[in-house]
């Protein structure tokens, strides 16, 4: 018999602490079969955010950051300026990317720094308890919008592959989700364009990946993935948004 | 053509989400088995009909699947 | 080497680069900026690298990335910037990163002044971020001694994986003073590095680096914060540094730091001109604080007084008065904001209250 599929050795075998049904652990799956594929595993720092994923370093199985809320492009900016021939790549979301970090993000692509971010957009906080986000959809209810998201009062979700892809640093942007299989294969070629992207040099490349948070949604897992389809997916549209 | 999905039941947190990626609707969460970590385990229940798509796996958020194939 | 005129800022700068700093990541604020300048121009020419980020946030943040590498790191602000770097210092802190932050202290509190000040005393020497750490603070007190005390605050940061803080008044800073670079500098053994982040797989020949500050279990932080203070306890041991000026036989002593201690030279001078012994007990290490040092001193029989002069509302002051705890009376001279005394304002000062 032939290994069609089996565990990547660039992940740890440490029991993720996930909520079942999360959508990271498959974005970590993702990268961590990129890293092997493009054998890159000696090689590659990951940078792990403030918020569900700040555990990150227990399951990549490489040399790993933990940094700041938000600041995570600003640190692997500091590691890949010292060791330019490392693949150096942050994991944030979107309280962390979109909202505390917003300055940092911005500035890596203005920069052209030669690093890859994986951005889950899971449209809430998750660590925290389900308080909104940045990328919160108008109406949708959180801990802290129990009304719903009110764009009068709080402005409407922000695009972030949009936003970077408008910056002349980024190389390479695209927008893939998580909820369905053939999405997760084109999740997985869109992480490695993004790493192959730094490889040649090219410049910034940052991959948002549309995520389910059943948890925080008050959603089964199922139920979870199908929202992303019905209601993330029209106003998070997916595709390539910057290719240089 | 033999395909053949093992599931970690013991790292398999009962999310279901291979349940709904199966093409062949073969796989299910057990309603008798209960793992260490108090979850009811994803199982396949009819292996004969799998094609080793691997799709379960690639849905798989604990990465708790193999797949194999002749 | 011969004897060169510099510019404070110009010479920490080429200090650091000469004590193998390669790494620089700033934001221009006054009074610093001929560091980032500095830097600019010479880090390219060494095969180092200067970034300017996005805000001191950044910055610090770069630093904490670059010193996870392993790399020699700076950055360099002023009061409002090193605020912004606090964060970032924690967290280096908690990571057990080594690295060198230069605070070219102006008036405060909010935007200031962009004058001399010595207001940030606290937020250095207690750490300043959240958490209980401290960061090695060294204060100079001349260019000469700011470029001495470059080498020595890598390597202490190296030795100790900790945060270093070059504490100068922006006088310091904005002041040229001829300096001479060491040609054969001392240089301490360091310890190797093989905590740093610089690519790992299985079969290398270290554990998988993680540099991190989160411990999650109760047991795991106190761990690390043991650790700590463990090391805490031997730099206070081993690396405190201090100038006593005049001590032997004084009838006062005064305890001054920085820029503020030359001043207060100067009021020695002319307080022993009219047969007044008053001595001068300078920390070069504000934290660690030379208590032992001070504590001998003030315990002479001729020592009737002490007297702190500060450009702050007397925040050095507090460390005096943990010393000295009651043992002797203790008064403090100096104004917050970025008013500097002169040398016969500070003599006035003595003579009237010797009177008093």
């Amino acid at each position: 018999m032939a290994v069609v599929f089996r565990k990547t050795p660039v992940l740890t075998d440490t029991v993720m602490h996930y909520c079942p049904g999360c959508g990271h652990g498959i974005v970590h799956r993702l990268v961590a079969e990129v890293i092997e594929e493009l054998n890159i595993q000696d090689r590659t720092i990951g940078f792990v955010p403030v918020g569900c994923a700040v555990f990150g370093y227990k399951y990549f199985n490489i040399d790993c950051v933990e940094a700041a809320h938000g600041r995570a492009p600003a640190a692997a900016t500091g590691c890949k300026r010292v060791n330019p021939n490392n693949v150096v790549f942050t994991y944030q979301g979107d309280g962390d990317l979109a909202s505390i970090g917003a300055a940092e993000i911005v500035h890596a692509a203005h920069r052209g720094e030669k690093i890859t971010t994986i951005f889950i957009n899971n449209a809430i906080y998750g660590m925290t308890g389900g308080q909104m986000a940045p990328t919160t959809l108008v109406g949708q209810k959180t801990t802290t919008s129990p009304y719903g998201r009110d764009a009068d009062h709080c402005g409407k979700p922000l695009r972030v592959a949009e936003m970077i892809a408008t910056i002349e640093g980024a190389a390479y942007v695209e927008r893939v989700s998580v909820d369905s299989t053939p999405n997760i294969i084109k999740a997985k070629a869109a992480i490695k364009k993004a790493f192959q992207c730094q490889l040649d040099g090219k410049g910034f490349s940052l991959v948002e990946v549309l995520s389910s948070c059943p948890t925080n949604w008050g959603k089964s897992p199922a139920e979870a993935m199908d929202w992303i389809k019905s209601d993330m997916i029209p106003y998070y549209p997916l595709g390539v948004k910057k290719e240089v | 053509m033999v395909s053949k999905v093992t599931i970690d039941e013991n790292r398999c947190k009962g999310c279901g989400l291979c349940v709904r990626a199966c093409p062949k609707k073969i796989v299910a969460i057990s309603k008798t088995k209960l793992n260490d970590k108090g979850y009811h385990p994803a199982e396949v229940i009819d292996m004969s009909q799998c094609i080793g798509c691997a799709s379960c796996a690639r849905t798989c958020p604990d990465v708790v699947i193999t797949v194999e194939k002749e | 080497m011969a004897k060169k005129l510099m510019k404070g800022c110009e010479a920490i700068a080429e200090a650091a680069i000469q004590a193998g700093c390669r790494f620089f990541f700033g934001y221009p604020i006054t009074p610093q900026n001929d560091i980032p300048e500095y830097m600019s121009a010479r880090m390219p020419k060494v095969g180092g690298c200067f970034l300017q980020a996005e805000s001191e946030v950044a910055a610090i943040n770069m630093v904490y990335g670059a010193a996870a590498a392993g790399a020699r790191v700076m950055t360099s602000s002023s009061s409002p910037g090193i605020s912004l770097k606090q964060e970032g210092m924690s967290y280096i802190a908690g990571a057990e990163l080594p690295c060198v932050v230069c605070n070219m202290v102006r008036g405060g509190p909010g935007l200031g002044s962009i004058q001399p000040s010595q207001g940030d005393y606290f937020q250095a020497t207690r750490g300043g971020g959240h958490g209980d750490y401290h960061p090695i603070v060294l204060a100079p007190a001349s260019v000469q001694e700011a470029v001495d005390l470059m080498q020595s605050a890598f390597d202490l940061a190296d030795i100790y994986r900790t945060p270093v803080m070059l504490l100068a008044d922006g006088i310091i800073g904005q002041m040229m003073e001829p300096v001479e670079f060491p040609e054969n500098p001392v240089r301490r053994e360091l310890p190797a590095k093989p905590w740093a982040t610089t690519g790992w797989a299985p079969g290398s020949d270290r554990p998988r680096a993680v540099v991190n500050s989160l411990y999650i279990e109760v047991d795991e932080l106190q761990e690390m914060n043991d650790r700590l203070q463990a090391r805490y306890k031997e730099i206070k041991e081993k690396e405190v540094l201090v100038e006593k000026y005049n001590t032997d036989g004084a009838e006062l002593i005064i305890c001054a730091y920085g820029t503020v201690a030359r001043i207060c030279k100067s009021a020695i001078k002319l307080c022993a001109a009219q047969g007044v012994k008053v001595g001068l007990v300078r920390p070069i290490t504000v934290w660690p604080f030379p208590e032992k040092e001070l504590a001998e001193v003030m315990a002479q029989d001729s020592v009737k007084r002490e007297l702190t002069v500060e450009i702050s509302a007397g925040q050095m002051h507090e460390d005096v008065r943990l010393v000295i705890n009651g043992a002797k009376p203790v008064d403090f001279y100096g104004r917050p904001g970025s008013y500097v005394p002169t040398a016969e304002e500070i003599f006035e000062y003595i003579m009237k209250t010797r009177e008093a």
